[in-house]
Parts: structure tokens; C-alpha cells; sequence
């Protein structure tokens, strides 16, 4: 079930982030790469309907404004970048959350048994009773998920997912959004700024400059030498591993580092 | 069917099913005791007695019992339960563990609009004479709360500029009130000042009726969204995306809490830190879960300005202390251990 978005535009205020912005997603992980300030949030918050945008998002050949909303919501989930640190509930009744549409006073034995599946489908039903506010990031962040996956929707859509998670958290969370993808068929969208982890887990990359589109395909043909110095201004070395995924390594960058000029003269 | 969850799930209620017995229990007995003190000290057997078998009951004891005290000890679970709610729903959708009417001065706009009429002896609606206080002080809050939330609304303002907003409505209707006060005679200072203490006495059971009234009114409004307001926690990203009308939330919301504030400062005056506090109790207790949290708000709402109804009849024996100044000294340091030491990171 494709995923595609056509002639997409946003503005805050009278200032464009997104010019016609044209990408598709198919069932699987595609990173939305690109530096700073290009649009990636804001497309990810436009696809889930948070900010309402000119131009149309067709999912499975329907239009999203033909859904009615409650159909949008069970369609589409999203993780936004920053998740809430201080809210006092435990891990069970945040993942509960997620299926906001079919709580009501009284929790529903299927509700309570979705959400207990999900956190052992992750691993971590041990922290059920745990509240939010005592867990790690990379915890907080693998409930978010839990939250988020738990009425099972088509498409999953997540905000930089691993900030403040260390390495090794990174790739397990990265494992099981790859997992969960394929065991779902999901269409999984990830706005990312770490190359690496983007070449490695998706299978399509896209990547955003000046709030559009300006290459799209396989982690090998997107992430290359000519477009990290063209689009982020910095020289790297990348090489292909043995599964031909392509690995960089960052050398400087090309525009003078005003600091450095100030101190050398 | 997941056995695990069921057994996880029970464990998880049951503990705050246990802290929502125990608080009624506390509330009950605490209210037992506010009938018993007073001038004439009334025993618990008696006063049991009275209420559930008033026949059975010397008539003087009838009349200690079911004219002064009864409404009084009344009105003080009532009102803390209104303050508890306002508090706690306003921390949640403002998303700050500072907010609560007093803090952010819709006590103190209440209380000026209220002042209005006592002084001037108008309302700034068309209401009946009798009403104008409570209207006045209706609308004086849902301004204060609607300045603070264009202010947040505007450029999408932190947390902090929404306290910092709270503080300068808090400045401006103290100023505004001094001002009454100024221009006022000695009689209406007099009122105005003894009623800014805030004191149940003042109770009757008409007042009462009302105060109950409204929340009865405002309970079911805030029980069907008891799932959004949990979900607005999370950060308004990811309730949006869970399909909540953020914008629409705050503003019930606060209008809610408009309503609530008002009835309470209308009829008992102003009475501070309970909005606070309560909350602050409920989510270390029981969580944020709002089917809970609310509930709970309400219950430690009931069980500090019961508690603090009975402290002002004994603090100073022969005099009833004014129960405002008493929740706002026992209000403080409470909230000063809230500032200092935010434990496990409770918000």
C-alpha cells in the first residue's frame, strides 16, 4: 500500500517551508534525510494531518481528505520528535493511549490484552507497571513505539527517532521499527539526520533541500559523496560495505569555519 | 486474551482504588469533625445522630447541627472538591504544575469582580441584583482566563510566559482591587476585606445548593473527556495525532475552570493554594490517568479545606480564623517542598 504525496505546500505565517514537495513511500523503512530547516517535521506533521496543507497525500489510492478522521487517526500513526518526559502514568496506561478512540470508563479486556501483546511483541513487557516518568529515553521512546503501533496502523510516521538515545539504542530501536515493518507490511517514514543509521534501515531515501524533493531511491544512488558536500556542505568519505550499503565518514566542512577564521585571522 | 494483563491491570487499579477509599474515609471523618468543634462541642455519636435521625435529637442540638454547622462542613467539601477539579484541569491543559486559579490570578480577577459589586453595587451583566456577585466574579475570570490563553495561544508561548502572564492578571486585579479599596467607604473595605479571606461561614444552604449544582453540572462535562485530557500529557503533537481538538480542550477547559473558580470565590471568598496542591497530591498518588487523577483532585481538594475548616475553629479557641489565610499558611511550604524537591520527576 503506497504512500504518495503530490505537489505538497506549507507555509508558517507568509514564510514557505514545503514548495511542492512530490515523494512516494512503499511498505517498508524510508528515511527522509536532509540538513536543518528543510521541512522534514513539517512534512511528517502534514502527512498525519497536524498541519493542514495545499496539494494531496494519496494512500492506498484514495486521497487522505476523502477518510473521514477517525479512519485517518487509525490509518496513520505519529511519533513526534519530542515526547512528553513528565507525564505520571505507567508504561500499560500510555500504550493504552494509543487506542484513545475505544477507551472509555471502563477498559475493555481486548484493549487491555492489545496493549500487554505490544509491549511483549517489543520486549518490554516487564516495565508494564512502571510509571513514564521514571524511564530511560531510549525506554520512553521504545513505549512511544508500543503506543504508537498498537492499533496496528498502515502507515507509521516518526520525528528523529533515536535523538538523545546512545548508539547502541539507536540500532535496537532502529531493529525493531525494521521488524515491525515488515511483519505489518507497514509504510514506515523516519525524518533522520544521522546518514548512517538511514542507510543502513531504509530501503528507500529521500532526501529534502529548500522544502522540496531533490532525490529519491536506493541508501547507495541518494547517499553519496557529491550530494553531502552539495546539500550539507561537508566533504566525507563514502564507502560501500559488503551488503553494498554505503557508510560516511565525515571529514570538514567546506565553508570556512567562521570561529576558526575569527581566532587564526 | 492476554492473562498477564488482566493481572497487571488489577494490581495497577487496585493500589489507587485502595487511595481513593482511604482519602473518603478521611474526608468523612474529617467532616464528622467539623460539625463536632465549634463554640457548643458536640460529640461524634450525636452528631451522627442528628443528621441521619433528627427527630431522635434535643432541638438545640438540631439546630447547632442542621442550621450552622452542617452547611458549613458541607460547603467546605464542596468547594475544595470545585477547587481541586479547577486546579487540576487547568495544570492539564496548560500543561504547568504552577497553574492553578490562585496562582495565575483568576482568584484574584474573581474577586475583583465580586469586590465591583459589593462596592458599587452593579454587575457588568444584566442579571438580578442577587446574582451580582457571582456573575461579576464569572466574568472577570473567564476574562483573566482568556487573556492568559490568547497570550499562550500567541506565537505559541512557553509554559513560563503563560506563569509569567498568570503573575502580571494576578498584579493587575490586586492593583485594580487596591484601587476599589481606595475609592471605597470604610463599611465596604471592611466587606470587601473580610470576604477576600475567604470564610465558610457566610454558608447558607441556598449558596450551597448552587455551589453543588454547578459541580454536579461541570463533572459530567470533564468525565467525557477524561481520556483526552490524559492524552494531552503526552504533548500536543502526539494528542493531535491521536486525534484530540487541542485548541478546543483548552478552551472548555477553561472556561470550566472559569465556572468553577468563580462559584468558589463567589460564595467563600478567596481561597488559595487548593487548586495547587490537591493536584500535585493526586498525580503522586494515583497518576495522571484522568479517570483517577480528577476524581483524586477533587478528594484532596475535600479533604485540605475540610481539614483546614476544623483548624480554623481550634488554631485560636472563641474565633473562627479565616480559612483562607490558613490554607495560603498551610499552601506555602507545601509548595515551596514542590519547588525544592521534585521527586522521581514528578512533572
Amino acid at each position: 500500500m503506497k504512500l504518495e504525496i503530490k505537489n505538497l505546500k506549507f507555509g508558517y505565517n507568509s514564510t514557505p517551508v514545503l514548495k511542492s514537495v512530490n515523494m512516494v513511500a512503499e511498505p517498508m523503512v524510508t528515511a527522509i534525510i536532509g540538513p536543518n530547516a528543510v521541512g522534514k517535521s513539517t512534512l511528517l506533521k502534514c502527512i498525519c494531518g497536524i498541519l493542514k496543507a495545499e496539494g494531496s497525500i494519496v494512500f492506498n489510492g484514495k486521497d487522505l481528505k476523502e477518510y473521514r478522521k477517525d479512519e485517518v487517526i487509525k490509518t496513520i500513526s505519529y511519533l513526534p520528535q519530542e515526547s512528553s518526559t513528565s507525564a505520571v502514568m505507567t508504561v500499560l496506561e500510555a500504550t493504552m493511549l494509543g487506542k484513545i478512540n475505544s477507551l472509555g470508563w471502563r477498559i475493555k479486556d481486548e484493549d487491555l490484552s492489545a496493549s500487554m501483546d505490544t509491549l511483549e511483541k517489543l520486549g518490554i513487557e516487564d516495565l508494564a507497571m512502571r510509571p513514564m516518568n521514571e524511564l530511560s529515553g531510549g525506554q520512553k521512546q521504545m513505549v512511544s513505539i508500543a503506543q504508537s503501533i498498537i492499533r496496528k496502523p498502515k502507515v507509521l510516521l516518526m520525528d528523529e527517532p533515536t535523538n538523545s538515545l546512545d548508539l547502541q539504542r539507536q540500532l535496537e530501536l532502529f531493529d525493531v521499527i525494521q521488524t515491525i515493518t515488515e511483519d505489518n507490511g507497514m509504510t514506515t517514514v523516519v525524518a533522520l539526520h544521522d546518514l548512517n543509521l538511514a542507510a543502513r534501515y531504509a530501503g528507500n531515501v529521500v532526501l529534502m533541500n529548500g522544502g522540496k524533493v531533490v532525490a529519491s531511491g536506493s541508501p547507495a544512488s541518494v547517499i553519496t559523496e557529491a550530494m553531502i558536500r552539495k546539500v550539507y556542505g561537508v566533504n566525507a568519505r563514502v564507502t560501500l560495505d559488503g551488503e553494498g550499503i554505503p557508510q560516511v565518514i565525515p571529514i570538514n566542512s567546506t565553508r570556512k569555519c567562521r570561529i576558526k577564521k575569527a581566532i587564526t585571522g | 486474551m492476554n492473562v498477564k494483563s488482566k493481572e497487571v491491570y488489577r494490581k495497577m487499579t487496585g493500589r489507587k482504588y485502595l487511595f481513593l477509599l482511604s482519602i473518603l474515609v478521611a474526608i468523612f471523618l474529617t467532616f464528622i469533625l467539623d460539625i463536632m468543634t465549634g463554640p457548643a462541642s458536640l460529640s461524634a455519636k450525636e452528631v451522627i445522630s442528628t443528621i441521619f435521625f433528627p427527630a431522635y435529637s434535643e432541638r438545640s442540638v438540631q439546630v447547632i447541627v442542621w442550621t450552622f454547622r452542617l452547611p458549613v462542613a458541607l460547603m467546605a467539601v464542596v468547594t475544595g472538591i470545585t477547587l481541586g477539579l479547577a486546579g487540576a484541569n487547568m495544570q492539564t491543559i496548560l500543561d504547568n504544575p504552577l497553574a492553578s486559579p490562585y496562582t495565575l490570578g483568576i482568584s484574584a480577577a474573581a474577586g475583583f469582580g465580586a469586590a465591583m459589586a459589593i462596592v458599587f453595587g452593579v454587575g457588568v451583566l444584566p442579571f438580578a441584583e442577587t446574582l451580582f456577585v457571582p456573575v461579576n466574579a464569572f466574568v472577570f475570570s473567564l476574562l483573566s482566563c482568556m487573556a492568559i490563553y490568547g497570550i499562550a495561544r500567541f506565537k505559541r508561548a512557553t509554559s513560563e510566559t503563560i506563569v509569567l502572564t498568570g503573575i502580571a492578571v494576578l498584579f493587575l486585579f490586586d492593583s485594580l482591587l487596591a484601587l476599589l479599596e481606595y475609592t471605597a467607604n470604610p463599611e465596604q473595605v471592611q466587606a470587601i476585606v473580610f470576604w477576600l479571606f475567604g470564610s465558610l461561614t457566610k454558608t447558607t444552604w441556598t449558596t450551597l445548593g448552587i455551589t453543588v449544582g454547578i459541580v454536579l453540572l461541570v463533572i459530567p462535562l470533564l468525565a467525557i473527556d477524561v481520556w483526552k485530557l490524559t492524552a494531552l500529557r503526552l504533548g500536543d503533537d502526539k494528542a493531535k495525532s491521536l486525534g484530540v481538538n487541542v485548541e478546543r480542550m483548552r478552551l472548555k477547559g477553561l472556561i470550566l475552570v472559569s465556572v468553577l473558580t468563580s462559584t468558589a470565590v463567589a460564595f467563600v471568598g478567596t481561597i488559595g493554594f487548593i487548586g495547587l496542591v490537591a493536584p500535585h497530591i493526586a498525580r503522586m498518588l494515583v497518576g495522571e490517568d484522568h479517570r483517577y487523577f480528577l476524581p483524586f483532585s477533587a478528594l484532596s481538594g475535600a479533604f485540605i479545606l475540610s481539614t483546614a475548616s476544623v483548624l480554623s475553629k481550634v488554631v485560636v479557641p472563641g474565633i473562627i480564623f479565616p480559612i483562607g489565610i490558613l490554607t495560603s499558611l498551610i499552601g506555602i511550604p507545601f509548595f515551596v517542598w514542590l519547588l525544592l524537591y521534585k521527586k522521581r520527576g514528578y512533572w
